[in-house]
């Protein structure tokens, strides 16, 4: 039973160190959110397809037919990067000020802002289905369908570990996620914004009487949780090279378990329990088969919350740090 | 809420007694509602059936139920614009009975193909359906049509269980997975030579079907069979690329969509297995193509019972159907065409033969017996087709070619 697992430990370590990269990246949203707004913002996943749909369109718009190589593979990886980071932290904005500002404003509970968002959620995802895949894709009839991504670089093996094939497109993804992360925690535990946003979380009403501008620190905790979702989506695009209006949904539910499972509300946990739920899955997957791959997964969160009911790190690292 | 009273005895009956009777009133309404409803319905059927006999309606409605706008309407648009063909060309002939084909999209979910089914049969008063398209859809769905007694014959429903269920209205004119696995299963371990094999499905009541009956046939022919499942919702599909690896099959065989079958046979490629890759119909659209990129693509096998016009084609009728077909729809006649335009086909003779109520038309389609695009077309007692041929089809070049009869094709 283990043989799978012994046999192939490595290809299956890479793996989930890959897919766990993604999952911390997209967790990060909803930790941030969270963090901030004590809201579990359940329109996220869908801010992680617009994410690989801007990716996607710039490697249709670029006419890719044969994967890139030298500087213009850098520039069109950095295309792809900037408008799904863009169009995420855009839409993420826009999210913000549609779907759930008004509702803050009036003092909604935030059960109704829950359902504000999954009906933003919903929406989105028709959006894409029925009009915006038809029309800029230029696929009349075929919006719910799976859409094939040219190949942007090439996939060759660089090197292997213990029988694991390493290839340039995974370490650029590992590279960039870690990269991305460790900036943001950078930006949130030493820059003045990063002290609003901890400040906000802390106690928002002190923080107000402190000159905190809280819509300020709203939108910017929404274009940050956005950007690092169109980020990750990018990086899905040169991964998997497939994306379709509802692929923010399974991925978003195992990015929002990373979240948890890291301590929702903590920044490094978010890339830990994403690393974590990453393995944990090929893990189980190689032992018990894939068909069972999400059932250890959540069945490891249950166990992982009887013991440590606010996840790994911990729920709150902005107060512990304050 | 409050289920135990804090007030005295009497309170409780003063409060109790005001209760009781609005119970009771909504109890006499809902009653009276389902009586009302149930006698609407019986009125209406014995209405209809009474109106068959005395004078035949000028229109006839029939239905066409699948996934036409969901992930696998690849599959399922074809079939609906071949029984469109065929309804187009009956009602230009000027027959005294018309018909008016109706599409029902259920997005292949059982649910939602339960409710438009009753739709169909209450509200637009089908005579016969053409569908439900998968096979999970119709066990549930084909049960409604059968308790209104409306003939349906599905153009691509192939789980092999759904003959078993003793149906009496219901029909397929493919061959089942009973059929199309092993014929498979024996095209891979004899054209293709494989001796070990590894069979992945997708867990689906189509691919875990198709997956067990290669499964099965593949060890008697003593194969070393290695398996596993995946989600076709997800997209990571590693962990099984690693089973793959480690177990160095011959062939891996995909029991499932084409969807799920691009994403992994693009994944295996890319993690250089170049074991020859095979599935079943769910994967023949150019979907798998596109889900997998052309050059990972190439070469991948997909056996199918339907017949595909193919650009080479020498049959006469199969060639003006896909004339005619193109000029209608601006598109090549992919999978199930052919066979949606003979499902469709065979109800079109039956009631141009006369039959307008749905049991006389069951009774006519169970003793049609002709030659249509994809086969013969003639039903065993079960709903069975009685032609069985299962054909091999290749991805050449970014395309879907035909490459033969499975029991005679032969690898190039």
């Amino acid at each position: 039973m283990f043989d799978n697992l012994l046999g192939s430990f490595w290809p299956y370590t890479i793996d989930g160190l890959i897919v766990g990269a993604i999952y911390g990246l997209v967790a990060l949203g909803y930790t941030m959110v969270y963090g901030v707004l004590r809201l579990i913002n359940f329109a996220h996943s869908e801010i992680f397809m617009i994410g690989t749909m801007g990716a996607a369109f710039v490697v249709m718009t670029l006419g890719i037919t044969q994967p890139l190589t030298g500087l213009a593979l850098v520039g069109g990886l950095f295309l792809m990067l900037l408008v799904g980071g863009l169009a995420s932290a855009g839409s993420a904005v826009l999210l913000e000020r549609i779907a759930y500002r008004p509702l803050r404003k009036r003092g909604a509970s935030r059960l109704a802002a829950l359902i504000s968002a999954i009906g933003a959620s919903l929406f989105l995802q028709e959006l894409f289905a029925l009009v915006i895949i038809p029309n800029l894709f230029d696929r009349p009839q075929q919006g719910r369908n799976q859409m094939g991504v040219a190949r942007i670089m090439e996939k060759d093996v660089l090197f292997t570990v213990g029988g694991a094939q390493v290839r340039l497109d995974h370490i650029v993804i590992f590279v960039a996620a870690v990269g991305m992360m460790v900036l943001l925690d950078l930006l949130v535990n030493r820059t003045k914004i990063g002290r609003g946003i901890r400040a906000t979380s802390q106690d928002p009403e002190t923080a107000v009487l402190m000159g905190v501008d809280i819509d300020k620190i709203v939108r910017i905790t929404f274009i940050i949780g956005g950007l690092m979702a169109g980020l990750a989506g990018a990086l899905f695009i040169l991964q998997f090279e497939v994306t379709k209006f509802s692929i923010g949904f399974l991925l978003g539910i195992k990015a929002f378990t990373a979240a948890v499972l890291g301590g929702i509300g903590n920044l490094r946990g978010a890339l830990v329990g994403g690393l974590f739920l990453g393995l944990i899955e090929n893990y189980g997957a190689a032992v018990f088969g894939s068909g069972w791959k999400d059932v250890i997964a959540f069945s490891v969160l249950i166990l992982v919350l009887m013991f440590r009911p606010t996840g790994i790190l911990g729920e709150s690292l902005q107060q512990a740090r304050a | 809420m409050n289920l135990i009273p804090t007030g005295g005895s009497g309170e409780r009956k003063a409060t109790l007694r005001p209760k009781i009777a609005r119970l009771g009133g909504v109890l006499a309404v809902g009653v009276a509602l389902t009586v009302g409803l149930a006698a609407c319905g019986g009125g209406g059927t014995e209405a209809e059936g009474g109106g068959g006999g005395s004078a035949a309606p000028s229109t006839l409605k029939i239905g066409f139920m699948g996934d036409l706008s969901g992930e696998n309407s690849g599959i399922v648009i074809p079939p609906s614009n071949g029984a469109q063909l065929a309804v187009d060309e009956y009602n230009a002939t000027n027959p005294a009975v018309k018909v008016e084909m109706i599409k029902y999209d259920s997005r292949a979910d059982a649910t939602t193909a339960v409710s438009l089914t009753q739709k169909a049969v209450k509200d637009d008063k089908v005579v016969a359906m053409v569908g439900p398209a998968f096979s999970g859809e119709s066990k549930q769905a084909v049960p409604v049509l059968e308790e209104a007694k409306i003939p349906n014959i599905s153009a691509s429903a192939t789980n092999a269980d759904l003959a078993k269920n003793g149906w009496k209205y219901w029909h397929r004119v493919v061959p089942n997975d009973g059929v199309q696995g092993p014929a498979i299963a024996d095209f891979i371990s004899g054209a293709a030579a494989a001796k070990k094999v590894f069979v992945v499905d997708d867990k689906s009541e189509y691919g875990k079907g198709i997956g067990d009956a290669v499964r099965a046939q593949l060890k008697s022919k003593g194969a070393t069979v290695t398996d596993d499942a995946l989600d076709p919702a997800a997209t990571d599909y590693s962990s099984t690329v690693n089973k793959i690896t480690s177990a160095a099959p011959d062939a891996v065989f995909f029991g499932g969509y084409y969807a799920g079958a691009g994403k992994l046979l693009k994944q295996l490629r890319d993690k250089g297995v170049k074991a020859k890759f095979f599935s079943g119909d769910g994967s023949l659209d150019k979907g798998i193509i596109e889900g997998a990129g052309a050059a990972q693509a190439e070469g991948a096998l997909i056996g199918c019972p339907c017949r595909i016009p193919t650009a080479a084609e020498t049959d006469e009728k199969v060639k003006k159907f896909a004339t005619d077909y193109k000029a209608k729809f601006g598109a090549d006649p992919l999978i199930y065409a052919t066979e949606g335009y003979d499902a469709m086909t065979a109800f079109l003779k039956a009631i141009g033969a006369g039959a307008t109520t749905p049991d006389a038309i069951n009774e006519a389609i169970g003793k049609s017996d002709f030659q249509g695009i994809s086969k013969q077309i003639k039903f065993d007692p079960t709903g069975e087709p009685s032609a069985k041929s299962i054909y091999m089809y290749q991805v050449k070049e970014g395309d879907i070619g035909l490459l033969g009869d499975t029991t005679t094709a032969q690898l190039g």
